[in-house]
């Protein structure tokens, strides 16, 4: 298997921001000089479907898709989403996730059950999973929309390059489109990457 | 809406496969370009739209897009036209004909074909059409590639007279890479030249233009033999070498990086001079294409011997993963067992209608309804077909809502004599293809009911304007189509036309009621906008009383997101039935007011929100 290719695979629903995510993880590797793919399978995100977004960067990327077993990190909006997804992972692969759950009408309508404890199955099939609520560290500072800044913060520490590098392609971004949201968002990327780090200094 | 300013000639920029489309066409000096919404095509017409200098439109469908782009062409400009792969399907009858005409300024078209079925009713292989109508096809593999071949198809279109296929698949269109882009090369019209003999296209002038197009054909099929588009990787394994384009050659190259690889970037004609050479290089040929087995079969028929959907899947993307394994199929060999982590079973999550959305009352009023069918269309209003509501019960292509409605009462025997028959239609459908099936309900005296459900926007594909929105694709004011004088035109009586509104839900039940019941055509017009308008207006939001609910569920029936269960209990009827209950709350901060939920909730139940907000609550008239 090709190491030189950095596979991160960012999954949740539509609305959440996932895409927007991925693609301000792809500015900042391109800023340091790699080729990146980004891709989504997300046909119909907007009415609360399924979104995964396939983000690889290394010299030089062909596929846009990861492949199977391929992903070295699977960053997950959503609980059971992330469970979802989980087989893409690299055995010995990271998953950081969101335990906050987004249950849709088809589990309200009782047809089908929202997992029991998605957290507990992800760690049982071996791997090492960040579980933190990022939904309430948004609503903290007062805006669920940071709900994917405080996922990328949490990615910070777990990327091929600097944390630096990550917060400044956010803050570039926003300081370009909403300079207002500049230090909410350094904020939510510093609450998401100390939740991170607080899980791991739990003993497994 | 004002232009963007173009990033500067060899910028590196980060863009979809639609963006860079888009960019090229900006650049290669075209005039005009038109398209209709549908995934995965959508967003080169909004991004083309952006670019100053030339004239963008939505047109009311993918054949009146075509002509437009046609018709500029016979002006001498350049110009493009997009489309979804179903899309060429109605643009066909156009294009089957200007492969005789012809072009005069340089028109390229772009067909995104849906593999796998991201947000499409079928899947189609798009690669037919340059086959069938004897024109050039470009397949671009990433959105550098989508940038190039839009340019080069241009040329090619100007040097060969004929318009080019663009094809691109999902996995073109929505995958984001780098894209070094160049300077804008203004293209001045040529003119308008009159010449009846090749543009009027009777019998006697069409007859002289086939031997023409035949001719084309051969100069092309020489063309692809040394076209630089079409690309040789010598590779150092030659036990298995492979012919492909588009996304597919980017899997070869990934899943087998030493194997020889002939990647086709116009691939129609296909060089078979080339490739027969390429075959007799490798001990076998693996022909690698998304769903059909087209160029393997034209290999064969050459004489090639090939493999291709011997191991191939013919539905859905291909990848590494599907690669794999099937090269190891076809060399008899097994491959190691790779460790895994096991997949999970996690409940579906379909697409929704989203929170208020004007379908939900529909919608919920007819899965209240017995003894219908209900034919139904392309757009949101198709999720009608599933849960809760399981109210629609047919859906094939654009505007079929109305001949089948049609059809289905013409062809109805005894048995469904007493079943009222429906068709349910949004106003950019009905605007695309549906008019003309309306036209024939009423001309053919049908028993049919239309709700045709007006949301001012081309929802399913994110909201674009069209002409029941009174916007254009710049987003400027132009006429609004009147629908209820449209449906009055095409010969629907006025008193059987009503216009209501959809978060009433008694009286949309009532006036389906009576409006099935009366035995000619009717059209029932509801008339509340798209919740992803920008003119949308949320109201207050509501919330659940639980010491008032019951647990009865009928809120859930209506299919709104933001309504989900706290808690689940059963109740033993007075008639010893045991009923689930359901207890409910609403997400207050996806709650947008429209009202819905209220009306089934009998026991009142649901009330206004208190405000959170002091300041909020300070502004809440005492």
């Amino acid at each position: 298997m090709k190491k030189d290719v950095s596979n991160i695979l960012v999954v949740g629903i539509g609305g959440q921001g996932v895409m927007t995510a991925t693609e301000i993880l792809a500015e900042a590797a391109l800023g340091l000089g790699f080729d990146a793919k980004k891709t989504e399978v997300a046909g119909m995100a907007q009415r609360g479907g399924v979104v995964s977004s396939h983000l690889r960067f290394g010299p030089k990327v062909l596929s846009p898709q990861i492949p199977l077993g391929e992903a070295d990190l699977v960053v997950g909006f959503e609980a059971a989403e992330t469970l979802r997804w989980a087989h893409m992972l690299r055995p010995g692969g990271t998953v950081l996730m969101n335990v906050a759950r987004l249950v849709p009408p088809i589990v309200e309508l009782g047809l089908f059950p929202y997992p029991d404890d998605p957290v507990a199955s992800l760690k049982k099939l071996g791997l090492t999973v960040h579980a933190f609520d990022a939904n309430e560290l948004a609503l903290e500072l007062g805006n669920l929309k940071l709900g994917n800044t405080v996922m990328l913060g949490a990615m910070a520490d777990y990327l091929p390059f600097p944390a630096d590098v990550l917060l400044a392609a956010i803050l570039k971004r926003f300081s370009a489109r909403k300079p207002q949201m500049v230090e909410m968002n350094r904020q939510a990327f510093e609450r998401g990457r100390a939740a991170v780090a607080a899980d791991e200094a739990l003993p497994a | 809406m004002a232009a963007i300013v173009p990033a500067p000639a060899g910028s590196r920029l980060f863009l979809s496969g639609n963006e860079a489309v888009a960019r090229a066409v900006w650049e290669g000096g075209v005039r005009v370009a038109a398209a209709y919404p549908g995934t995965p095509s959508t967003e080169m017409l909004e991004e083309i739209s952006v670019y100053p200098d030339l004239y963008a439109e939505w047109s009311v469908n993918e054949k009146v897009s075509l002509e437009v782009a046609f018709g500029a062409s016979m002006a001498g400009a350049r110009s493009f036209c997009a489309m979804k792969h179903v899309g060429m399907n109605v643009a066909s009858d156009a294009l089957m004909t200007m492969t005789l005409t012809g072009i005069s300024g340089g028109l390229v078209i772009a067909i995104a074909d849906d593999v796998g079925l991201s947000s499409s009713q079928n899947e189609q292989d798009s690669r037919y059409w340059g086959r069938f109508a004897h024109l050039p096809l470009l397949e671009p593999a990433d959105s550098q590639e989508a940038y190039a071949y839009t340019l080069a198809a241009f040329e090619l279109s100007e040097r060969f007279q004929c318009p080019v296929i663009l094809r691109l698949t999902t996995r073109i269109c929505h995958v984001k890479g780098r894209v070094e882009v160049g300077n804008r090369i203004p293209h001045e019209p040529g003119g308008w030249h009159k010449d009846p003999t090749r543009w009027v296209m009777v019998p006697g002038h069409a007859k002289n233009r086939i031997p023409k197009m035949f001719e084309r054909e051969r100069l092309m099929r020489a063309e692809a033999e040394t076209s630089p588009l079409n690309q040789l990787t010598e590779g150092t394994d030659r036990r298995v070498g492979f012919i492909a384009s588009g996304p597919a050659a980017m899997h070869v190259s990934e899943a087998f990086p030493d194997a020889p690889l002939f990647k086709l970037g116009l691939s129609c004609p296909a060089p078979l001079n080339r490739l027969r050479a390429f075959a007799a290089s490798v001990d076998a040929v693996l022909v690698v294409e998304e769903t059909e087995p087209l160029l393997e079969e034209e290999l064969k028929a050459a004489g090639i011997e090939v493999h291709g959907k011997d191991v191939l899947p013919t539905q859905g993307e291909l990848s590494p993963d599907v690669l794999r394994p099937a090269v190891a199929r076809m060399n008899g060999e097994t491959l190691p067992v790779a460790e895994t982590v096991a997949a999970q079973t996690v409940f579906p999550r379909p697409p929704t209608m989203c929170v208020a959305c004007p379908h939900l009352g529909v919608y919920y009023t007819l899965s209240q309804l017995r003894n219908i069918v209900i034919s139904g269309d392309i757009g949101c209003y198709t999720l009608g077909a599933g849960h809760p509501w399981n109210a629609l019960d047919a859906c094939i292509s654009m505007g079929a809502s109305m001949g089948m409605a049609l059809g289905l009462d013409k062809g109805r025997g005894e048995a469904d004599a007493n079943k009222r028959i429906l068709g349910v239609i949004g106003d950019s459908t009905f605007l695309h293809m549906g008019m003309q099936g309306l036209l024939d309900i009423t001309y053919n005296k049908g028993n049919v009911t239309i709700l045709l459900l007006d949301n001012r926007a081309v929802g399913m594909t994110g909201g674009q304007e069209n002409p029941g929105s009174g916007r254009d694709l710049r987003g400027e004011e132009t006429r609004r189509v009147d629908f209820p004088k449209l449906c009055e035109a095409l010969g629907v009586k006025p008193e059987r036309i009503r216009v209501v509104d959809p978060y009433q839900l008694p009286v949309l039940f009532k006036t389906i009621r009576e409006e099935i019941k009366i035995e000619e055509p009717s059209v029932i017009i509801t008339d509340k906008p798209c919740v992803l308008v920008d003119y949308y207006q949320p109201q207050k939001p509501y919330a659940v009383t639980d010491e008032k609910c019951t647990g009865c569920g009928n809120c859930l029936d209506v299919g709104c997101p933001a309504i989900h269960v706290t808690r689940r209990g059963k109740e033993v009827k007075n008639n010893g039935k045991e009923v689930d209950l359901a207890f409910v709350r609403i997400e207050t901060a996806a709650c947008t007011g429209c009202g819905l939920c209220l009306q089934p909730c009998a026991p009142k139940a649901i009330e206004e929100a208190m405000p959170v907000s002091p300041i909020a609550f300070l502004r809440t008239p005492q």
